[in-house]
């Protein structure tokens, strides 16, 4: 199966890109490039075979583990804010989203 | 104290003349401060710089030798990759997303590097956000292979590696998500080390994929390798992926005899799209085992050679949604946008973004997408566990697997650039272990005609470092020996 340009726009908004005319011509070519040699792998005969999400699961329990509930860190607002784009008054400041 | 034979100095014998007063973590540094900048212009390993701060962290040492005496990494002068986080120090990631991100903490690996007594002299070079197999694809320029500065340094790792092989510091930390640091380790002639998915914690490591992502280790030696591993591994609370099981004593480990230990090569892979000279290198490497007294043998890996199409479906996946986070309202870039919401995301991401990124996000969120989900992502992971099983029926019969690092030697700047298919195939033989989570080292093993280092991967069980160190140690000390007695 091949991508089309259609399937490129979509994919590009999903992920929140603008790409030029020029960007996507690319992205197409060379994604369908990468799924040519997508296509050997999905001749593998994977029936019965759970997928491995995290190869932590073959040694330990994959549950997550808990730590106790406790306060470890002090309130950091500014110097966690410090590389924000725009803040006031200890707030994220982002365009209207509600008119 | 400038190093005598020409041989750069190894970390083990800066922290052995720091501690004995033979030296000061001040001139240690100095000397390391010096070689960058001899260096720089011909390979641009680094991002950033710290002069000062290292000179003031390595004045601070000097003042209190009580304190020195007991530093496993005393003096030693360090780099740093730029994905992982420095309180108060720019990390970038090598992305314009991030060129004025001045993080809050230190990643867990740096604090307990410093904590060790080393000093940070600067962040490597890197591709943005460690996604590249050249470092061409670092939004501040490439860096150049010192061996051969028409070439890369591989990749994303390369400033680290760049740095070790220029003989300016011994110690570098990387990060390895398909092959980040053992890539890089093979084309410029060092020692790269993956340990094992849990071994080391990622916290403060900015996030590419997070099935894979594991802090690794440059350095000049193995013996240097185990020393910094011993400082930057265990468990941690910020990091529940962690592993808690106990650290070994790594250096006590190099001095075990290797003789009778098995090692499982899988002839009809390395037969595969290989170059001729480096799988002579490579076959040259199994008899000098086979000649320490290494039980020598062949293994089947049958599904590895699905290796590269899984680990970008997998890895793309990841990142698509760990790179969501880039939205222009918490930390980073904020690009200028039509005042909407959307526009202000999509227009941070088109500037922040370079074209790889791009490409890897787009392949991610398509492999993620509604009706595709099952045939790529999904799918993937069984082909993934498939993988996994092969080596766990190798380590059946044997004790490590070996393998090129790499295909290639070193490729030039600018070859595989417009075509990013080729550039993912130097994941070759790297991308099968970390898809597995295994530990995995790549120690030098001679050179090409034209003079480009060749790698030998080895991969071990799960939190086996201690054995692959073991191994490594062995060879180069051999080879060495060897290399004494022609």
């Amino acid at each position: 199966m091949s991508l089309t340009p259609a399937d490129v726009s979509r994919i590009a908004h999903l992920a929140r890109l603008e790409l030029s005319p020029a960007e996507s011509d690319a992205m197409l070519g060379q994604l369908n490039g990468f799924f040519r040699i997508v296509e050997q792998m999905s001749a593998v005969d994977t029936r019965g075979v759970e997928p491995l999400y995290t190869p932590l699961a073959a040694v330990q329990p994959a549950a997550l583990r808990l730590r106790d509930d406790g306060v470890t860190e002090a309130d950091q607002r500014s110097a966690n804010q410090a590389s924000a784009p725009a803040v006031e008054d200890g707030l994220f400041l982002v365009p209207k989203v509600i008119e | 104290m400038p190093p005598e034979s020409g041989r750069p100095l190894t970390a083990l014998a800066i922290r052995n003349a720091v501690r004995a007063g033979r030296l000061t973590a001040a001139q240690a540094c100095r000397a390391a401060l010096d070689a960058i900048d001899v260096h720089e212009p011909r390979i641009h390993a680094y991002i950033s710089i710290c002069a000062d701060r290292a000179m003031e962290a390595a004045h601070r040492l000097d003042a209190d030798p009580a304190r020195v005496a007991r530093l496993p990494l005393a003096g030693v002068p360090v780099a740093i990759k730029d994905n992982l986080c420095t309180a108060g120090l720019r990390t970038t990631a090598g992305s314009r997303m991030l060129e004025a991100f001045v993080p809050p903490y230190d990643a867990t690996a740096v604090r307990r590097l410093e904590e060790a007594g080393a000093i940070i002299v600067g962040k490597t070079n890197c591709d943005e956000f460690a996604m590249g197999a050249s470092t061409e694809y670092s939004a501040f320029g490439p860096t150049r292979n010192p061996v051969d500065p028409s070439r890369t340094p591989g990749g994303s790792s390369g400033g680290s590696a760049a740095t070790v092989a220029s003989g300016a510091l011994p110690i570098a930390l990387g990060s390895d998500t398909g092959g980040s640091v053992r890539q890089p380790a093979s084309f410029c002639g060092v020692v790269g080390l993956k340990p094992t998915y849990g071994r080391v914690s990622r916290y403060g490591l900015i996030a590419f994929a997070s099935s894979l992502d594991q802090v690794g280790v440059l350095a000049g030696t193995a013996e240097d390798a185990a020393l910094a591993l011993q400082a930057i591994a265990g468990a941690d609370a910020a990091d529940a992926t962690a592993a808690g099981r106990p650290v070994p004593d790594y250096a006590a480990a190099l001095e075990h005899p290797v003789a009778g230990l098995r090692v499982g090569v899988p002839r009809a892979l390395v037969a595969d799209e290989v170059d001729e000279e480096v799988r002579d290198r490579f076959d040259r490497a199994c008899e000098a085992l086979r000649a320490f007294g290494l039980d020598v043998r062949d293994v089947s890996l049958p599904h590895a050679r699905h290796a590269v199409p899984v680990y970008h479906l997998v890895a793309s996946a990841e990142a698509s949604a760990n790179l969501a986070r880039y939205d222009g309202v918490r930390y980073g870039l904020r690009a200028p946008h039509d005042g909407s919401v959307i526009g202000m995301n999509a227009a941070t991401r088109d500037a922040g973004f370079g074209r790889e990124l791009k490409r890897r996000i787009m392949l991610g969120t398509y492999a993620l997408s509604a009706g595709y989900y099952e045939a790529y992502y999904a799918r993937g992971q069984r082909v993934r566990a498939l993988i996994r099983a092969d080596f766990e029926a190798a380590f059946r019969e044997v004790d490590f697997v070996a393998l090129p690092t790499a295909p290639t030697p070193a490729f030039r700047l600018g070859e595989r650039l417009d075509n990013p298919v080729q550039m993912y195939l130097a994941d070759l033989f790297t991308a099968g272990p970390s898809l597995a989570g295994l530990p995995a080292i790549s120690i030098p093993c001679g050179e090409t005609r034209e003079g480009l280092p060749v790698g030998l991967q080895l991969v071990g069980r799960m939190f086996d470092e201690a054995g692959l160190l073991r191994v490594a140690h062995a060879f180069e000390t051999g080879a060495a020996g060897r290399n004494d007695g022609a």
